[in-house]
């Protein structure tokens, strides 16, 4: 008798008539699927949390700090020279940067052979990885150290290298997305290569263009360290408009007031930070929803 | 060519006028050779400033490299008045506050991106992906303001007490400081530095895995976890790890919040709650104010560094990020 398998042999347990009920084994895998689940649904509400407390803290802190005078006045009041300056090298960095990256996805997309796409891709990813203190360095050396000047110029010149891999990225994006048939109809009445990218492909992805151009501005209006480095020397006293001089701006003078332990001057670092957030938020999630309103309009 | 007209009327009338003179083939040829040849002066542009920044930095360094060789990876004096300069604590300082950003931050990334890509409705799942991602827009200089009037009083009088008391005996949690500054406050700012980027890319990659697979799993009588645990992690892990080295990469080079909240220290010890310093935070707390054209240099040295790290770690998760590309394009 000892041959035969034991009755507890769950497999000679079964019985097609009864029910499917779970059983002990199967009540544990659920219970952890669901312990594993509500941990994954515990940390993106941490997550969201955190960018909640932050955002939180710099709205009720910087709330006090803005009025009239706050954005329109030098220091030691006001911070209107920063704002100024923060939006001359920005926009300077921008013109750079945009031509430059657009060239180099439409070089991309359009002119680059098989050979040739993945050695600038990985250039353009090690750029975009590249920590910012390290083009500040670069840019120091470069100009900086040579011209012994800082000069929001050069700051701007710095930010541009850090814009050029966002925008290039975003573009080449949209112009995948440029409809073929769009392409080829140009090629069949026989238009010349630089008129359909010109005059069909660019006009087609102008929307993804803004877009990406407008995710680096906001990437780029936060960056610290290379205007740390290169420009920081400034008198915000009084308005600055010389690129060629250093140019007073919002991160350096939030990283400055944020070292000098002085309660007012951290009171002015919230307002600014509030600014600054409110700024690049907006810009952000603006240019997200008009990216994803081009796409579908391009993909339908 | 007058503005710019709509594009199916334009290809229309330059169609028309192509069969016309000499003339217009001439410039198309020009235009056309042109249009190339400026797309790819600025492709090269990008690699000539890749080349330049490693010289320049490599060229600014070498004072300091000839002085002091290898020796500087390894000596810790760092006493600028005394021309002394040695690394070991400031890499010790990067390579911690970093293993703690990504050792704390990419499980925790991932599970969100879970959440995101295979358990949350469509509807909380577009507002949820923004947030995460308007995480990352939070610029770092605000985070680090944060990190110090903030987070680290926090740490300070709860956290870092309460870790200490009940496991010091881990050398880690060493006798907590009254200021808040640390390379634990570091390691969390950082922490929430890689956490978006992490979850961004590893959602994408969830967002890929054949729905057929995971149904096929299920319909075997796989609970959800089993789906996630046996189907998704599996085909996605070679991504999963180059996600981790793009979180890596941005934490190691994260200079301006570290050196608000990390407290400026130069010298190598294991506690957490100490103060600290990286290779990126020095050059941004130091460099403005180098006392000697050897400090310059020194500070030039751990740009260097910082750029072989970096650099390598990003060329790692592109080639590892290729690679599951291609494997994945094989299987498909």
């Amino acid at each position: 008798m000892r041959l035969l398998p034991s009755r507890r042999d769950p497999s000679l347990d079964f019985d097609p008539t009864q029910p499917l009920v779970a059983t002990g084994n199967l009540r544990r895998r659920n219970a952890v699927s669901r312990v594993i689940q509500g941990l994954a649904v515990a940390a993106a509400i941490g997550a969201v949390a955190v960018l909640v407390i932050v955002v939180w803290a710099v709205v009720s802190h910087g709330a006090e700090a803005i009025s009239w005078e706050f954005i329109t006045t030098g220091a030691p009041n006001g911070v209107g020279p920063d704002l100024v300056g923060t939006g001359i090298i920005v926009g300077i960095a921008t013109l750079i940067a945009t031509p430059i990256g657009v060239l180099i996805a439409l070089f991309l997309t359009e002119y680059a052979g098989r050979r040739t796409t993945r050695p600038v891709q990985i250039m353009l990813d090690v750029l975009n990885g590249m920590p910012s203190i390290i083009i500040a360095v670069f840019i120091y050396i470069l100009i900086v150290a040579r011209t012994h000047k800082e000069s929001g110029l050069a700051g701007a010149i710095a930010l541009s290298i850090i814009m050029v891999p966002l925008i290039a990225r975003g573009t080449q994006e949209v112009l995948n997305l440029v409809p073929k048939p769009q392409r080829e109809a140009a090629d069949a009445l026989g238009v010349a290569r630089w008129r359909s990218v010109l005059t069909i492909i660019l006009p087609a992805a102008m929307a993804g263009i803004i877009t990406s151009t407008l995710l680096s501005i906001a990437r780029a209006a936060g960056e610290t360290a290379p205007l740390l480095l290169i420009s920081s020397l400034f008198t915000d006293t009084t308005f600055q408009l010389n690129p060629l001089e250093a140019l007073p701006n919002v991160p350096v003078r939030i990283f400055q007031l944020s070292e000098e332990a002085n309660p007012e001057g951290f009171t002015k670092a919230w307002g600014l930070s509030l600014i600054l957030i409110a700024i690049i938020l907006t810009l952000g999630l603006g240019s997200r929803a008009l990216l994803n309103r081009s796409k579908r309009k391009m993909t339908r | 060519m007058s503005a710019t007209p709509p594009a199916g009327s334009a290809s229309l009338k330059l169609a028309r006028s192509n069969r016309q003179s000499d003339s217009r083939k001439r410039a198309d040829r020009v235009g056309d050779i042109t249009l190339r040849l400026i797309c790819t002066a600025a492709a090269l542009l990008a690699a000539v400033v890749l080349i330049l920044i490693a010289k320049e930095v490599f060229e600014g360094a070498q004072p300091a490299f000839s002085k002091y060789g290898f020796s500087f990876l390894t000596s810790h004096e760092w006493a600028p008045p005394l021309e002394k300069f040695g690394g070991e604590g400031l890499i010790f300082g990067t390579l911690i506050t970093s293993a703690m950003a990504l050792l704390i931050g990419a499980p925790v990334a991932i599970s969100i991106a879970v959440f995101l890509a295979l358990l949350a409705p469509v509807g909380v799942r577009n507002v949820i992906s923004p947030l995460v991602e308007m995480l990352a827009a939070v610029p770092s200089v605000i985070l680090g303001f944060w990190g110090v009037l903030i987070l680290g009083p926090v740490l300070a009088n709860n956290v870092e007490p309460f870790l200490h008391d009940n496991f010091g005996f881990i050398p880690l949690f060493g006798a907590p400081q009254t200021t808040g500054s640390s390379i634990f406050n570091a390691g969390l700012i950082l922490t929430i530095m890689v956490i978006p980027i992490i979850a961004s890319v590893s959602r994408d990659l969830f967002m890929a895995v054949p729905r057929e697979l995971q149904d096929g799993a299920a319909a075997l009588g796989s609970t959800r976890w089993e789906v996630i645990r046996g189907v998704v992690l599996p085909s996605t892990f070679s991504g999963l790890i180059a996600a981790c080295l793009l979180g890596l990469g941005r934490a190691l080079g994260e200079a301006i919040a570290v050196s608000q909240v990390i407290g400026g220290a130069t010298e190598s010890h294991i506690s957490l709650f100490k103060t600290g310093g990286t290779l990126a935070s020095i050059i941004a707390l130091q460099f403005p104010s180098a006392v000697s054209a050897l400090h310059t240099a020194s500070l030039y040295y751990c740009a260097a560094l910082l750029l072989v790290i970096g650099v390598t770690a990003n060329l790692l998760a592109s080639w590892v990020g290729y690679r599951f590309s291609n494997a994945g394009a094989v299987a498909r």
